[in-house]
């Protein structure tokens, strides 16, 4: 195995890890959409860089921390949250960004290539997810408390609308260091699947990160070796491979389901 | 404040964009009371609570007593069946010491071999928080807001989400834990019999206050026919 790969496996597993574990509050809120949109905010932000001689990961920093700011708002002043315009705003923010982003670039910023990516880039990814990985677990009791009730959480002294903003730019981290590994496009994939998988087969929250965190690893780890091994491109690679392992724990859920026949039996006492 | 004065509220006004909530609401609340919010639906009961917690903007006074811990029992939690989380890790979101939490679940009427052995452990704790019947799921949270020892219960509707059979249990208990605990308590009811067998002190809201005081004083035909709207006899059912 060349030293290049061993390095963009590393990387990959502490970006997947990191994605894995953000994705498994994600899912649990309920805001699996915005994380998908979110990715594609990117896209505007790297063209911008790019017409200007920038690294790209910066525009879409940028891009993103723009995106959160919105996205925060938007969840702090309305009483329902508006889904629908995340969506409309998010989908324009990609037309926008695929026309502008110029053509010779375009393939790599939506699909990633990590064979491009730099030692100085990937030792960066690597810092970043350490960082998110450990701000995530710092705030993880009082995010889960607000998906029970924003009330409760709130009445127990958690400041919950600096904690979802917290969040929030932790994913549009995230994001900006997964597009150069799968892409815009499928950089949401990354977060949300491997969390969906975990949720499948999970009964207690330990064991649901402790899944989410490997399920996303795992996916980025196949999905680089793979796509070396085929020579195709990473980003689709790793998300098939997430996909894969979500068919697999959706199955084994279906069949688990006759467990809880003891749980239906218990309950209806 | 006062001695022996928990909660004043004075001139308290709600407003969500130009549609006004709660208007002109003022009271006060002693030490060991407890004291019923009632009102039809829409009357603003839920939001005084919220403006309790101080969880809305409002204008006016709240004061509560000075380092006052206050506990609050959410209403109709819907908490999704898969969501990854026990019952025993829903408590460690609050308290890390075991020893409280079971101290919290006993006073709220759980035993650990009760109705079988091991039932509390492995019926309760180690499942999902989503699959709880309503009744678990109701004392369940009446425990985690007694976590940390608070002077105060907030209790928005106790019945809802109770089976029938158990109703008259969460009264019961809620009662028993003011007297064990010395707790003072503030619930929202449907239900006027259980106003007139608990409660000291009555408030009824329509936007703003209709009456204030002991419910049997208070809670007499004309201020619950202007609560109400002369349908008194539907809100009896109980």
């Amino acid at each position: 195995m060349s030293q290049d790969l061993l390095f963009q496996i590393l990387v990959g597993a502490f970006v997947g890890a990191a994605a894995g574990y953000l994705g498994s509050f994600m899912v649990v809120k309920r805001m699996s959409l915005v994380g998908d949109a979110m990715s594609h905010v990117a896209l505007p932000g790297i063209a911008v860089a790019l017409s200007f001689g920038l690294s790209p990961m910066l525009g879409a920093s940028i891009a993103l921390v723009l995106a959160v700011v919105g996205v925060w708002y938007l969840q702090e002043t309305s009483e329902i949250y508006p889904e629908a315009l995340v969506g409309v705003f998010f989908t324009g923010s990609l037309a926008l960004g695929i026309l502008i982003t110029p053509e010779a670039e375009l393939l790599e910023a939506l699909f990633g290539d990590i064979e491009r990516i730099t030692r100085l880039e990937g030792i960066i990814a690597i810092i970043f997810s350490v960082f998110i990985l450990i701000i995530a677990t710092v705030i993880s009791k009082k995010l889960i408390l607000g998906v029970i009730s924003e009330e409760l959480a709130k009445s127990t002294g958690v400041a919950i609308s600096k904690i979802n903003l917290v969040y929030l730019l932790l994913v549009g981290a995230i994001v900006a260091l997964g597009v150069k590994f799968v892409g815009t496009l499928l950089m949401g994939a990354l977060v949300i699947v491997p969390a969906a998988s975990a949720k499948n087969i999970s009964r207690g929250l330990i064991g649901y990160y402790l899944l989410s965190v490997l399920f996303g690893v795992l996916s980025a780890v196949t999905g680089v070796i793979v796509a070396r091994n085929f020579n195709i491109a990473t980003g689709p690679a790793v998300v098939l491979v997430s996909i894969f392992i979500f068919v697999l724990t959706y199955l084994f859920k279906t069949k688990s389901n006759e467990k809880t026949l003891v749980d239906i039996f218990s309950k209806k006492r | 404040m006062e001695p022996g004065i928990l909660l004043r509220v004075k001139d308290l006004k709600v407003k969500f964009d130009h549609h006004v909530a709660l208007d002109d609401i003022s009271f006060e609340v002693k030490k060991g009371e407890t004291l019923a919010v009632i009102g039809p639906n829409g009357a603003g009961k839920s939001v005084l609570f919220r403006a309790l917690l101080g969880l809305i903007p409002y204008s006016g006074k709240i004061e509560w007593a000075e380092d006052i811990d206050v506990g609050y029992v959410p209403q109709r939690l819907a908490i999704a069946k898969d969501l990854p989380l026990t019952t025993e890790e829903f408590f460690a979101l609050k308290e890390k010491n075991k020893k409280e939490v079971r101290n919290a679940l006993t006073a709220v009427g759980f035993e650990e071999d009760k109705p079988h052995k091991g039932h509390l452990t492995h019926h309760v704790l180690k499942r999902k928080i989503g699959v709880l019947s309503g009744g678990e799921l109701q004392r369940v949270l009446i425990a985690f807001a007694l976590l940390g020892g608070p002077e105060v219960l907030l209790f928005d509707e106790p019945t809802s989400g109770v089976d029938v059979s158990s109703e008259e249990t969460i009264y019961g208990l809620l009662h028993k834990l003011q007297e064990q605990k010395g707790l003072t308590m503030i619930l929202i009811s449907h239900e006027l019999q259980v106003v007139y067998k608990y409660a000291t002190t009555v408030i009824c809201l329509n936007k703003e206050k209709v009456c204030f005081g002991p419910p049997r004083e208070v809670l007499d035909r004309e201020s619950l026919e202007k609560l109400y709207g002369g349908e008194v006899g539907y809100y009896r059912h109980g």
